[in-house]
């Protein structure tokens, strides 16, 4: 029992992610998480903006309730299966954290800079989240996949498109921390 | 009962993500630092068992749990949308440090600034579909 209260490792995580996908084609889905962005903008009413939102949405309730599955098992991963949640990072990604002003590197889930409540009256910080929400909102559609689609099942299934996005993702993701970072912090 | 098991792969995958730590910014930011192992750990032995699974069930017509046929299809043809989309997305996993799946996650462990991250999303996705025809593909 306390092996799983505590963090899992890669080794026992990264099995039980390809588990999931694995369970998902046996019950003939697929694993993609970013659809489902596209299918609440389709019941929100956006099929009658654009015609990329005129489908059957129905078709992806399935995939609805796995994302509802989802938030669920973070209220229960994080109420009945943890007991610290600090995420226990290298020394030397805390030390360049502290630096930019991440005082919470280390010894919280999330950096409370970005996701303590606080952050509701911080204008600054709503706008990157929006961005970086809008960015991987729009990437994901324009590409086709997230690291579900693209990462894990593209690349299991041994697509080259699926590796051109994973290497745009790793290129996007390296910008942003060492060029766009210390400009923003 | 579908719907009940689609629920609890979903309440499975939501605690993985928690659990591996996959769906903290942290770990997102120190794995484009090159400072662990960690999450390469997690997407190369995910990659490992995906590889191996997939092409066990391409090879010779096998049938879901409910006796359909499995079809996994191939992507599309292009460079310029997987590119151009690639590093968007990977601008605003940096930077929002999650990409779609923990966002629900955090959602549920009541992270509630996550709510404005999941807002640019479906921001981000709808103007996505307004501007698809316009954009090189």
């Amino acid at each position: 029992m306390d092996s799983i209260l505590k963090p899992w490792p890669w080794y026992v995580s990264g099995p039980l992610i390809a588990f999931t996908m694995a369970i998902l084609i046996m019950l003939g889905k697929r694993f993609g998480m970013s659809s489902n962005l596209r299918t609440l903008c389709t019941i929100a009413g956006g099929d009658k903006a654009a015609e990329f939102f005129r489908f059957d949405w129905k078709s992806q309730r399935w995939n609805l309730i796995v994302m509802v599955g989802v938030i669920m098992g973070g209220f229960v991963a994080v109420n009945f299966l943890t007991i610290d949640e600090s995420v226990a990072i290298s020394t030397e990604t805390v030390a360049k954290l502290k630096q930019l002003g991440f005082h919470s590197a280390g010894s919280s889930y999330m950096p409370t800079e970005f996701f303590a409540n606080e952050v509701f009256s911080d204008p600054k910080t709503l706008f990157i989240l929006v961005l970086g929400g809008f960015l991987v909102g729009f990437g994901a559609r324009y590409a086709g996949g997230c690291t579900s689609g693209h990462a894990i099942s593209g690349l299991s299934n041994l697509q080259l498109p699926s590796l051109i996005a994973v290497i745009g993702f790793f290129a996007g993701g390296l910008l942003m921390i060492h060029f766009i970072f210390p400009l923003l912090f | 009962m579908r719907d009940l098991i689609y629920l609890i792969v979903g309440i499975f995958f939501g605690i993985v993500l928690f659990k591996s730590e996959a769906a903290s910014w942290f770990r997102i930011y120190e794995m484009f630092q090159f400072d662990a192992f960690h999450m390469y750990g997690i997407i190369g032995s995910a990659l490992v068992l995906g590889v191996l699974f997939t092409q066990w069930i391409k090879r010779g017509n096998k049938k879901s749990l409910f006796g359909e046929e499995i079809k996994i299809a191939d992507k599309e043809k292009s460079i310029a949308r997987y590119a151009i989309g690639g590093i968007l997305f990977g601008l605003g996993w940096a930077l929002a440090g999650a990409c779609p799946g923990p966002m629900y996650t955090l959602l549920g462990a009541g992270f509630l600034p996550i709510l404005v991250v999941i807002f640019g999303a479906l921001l981000g996705t709808f103007v996505y579909g307004l501007l698809k025809n316009k954009l090189p593909h």
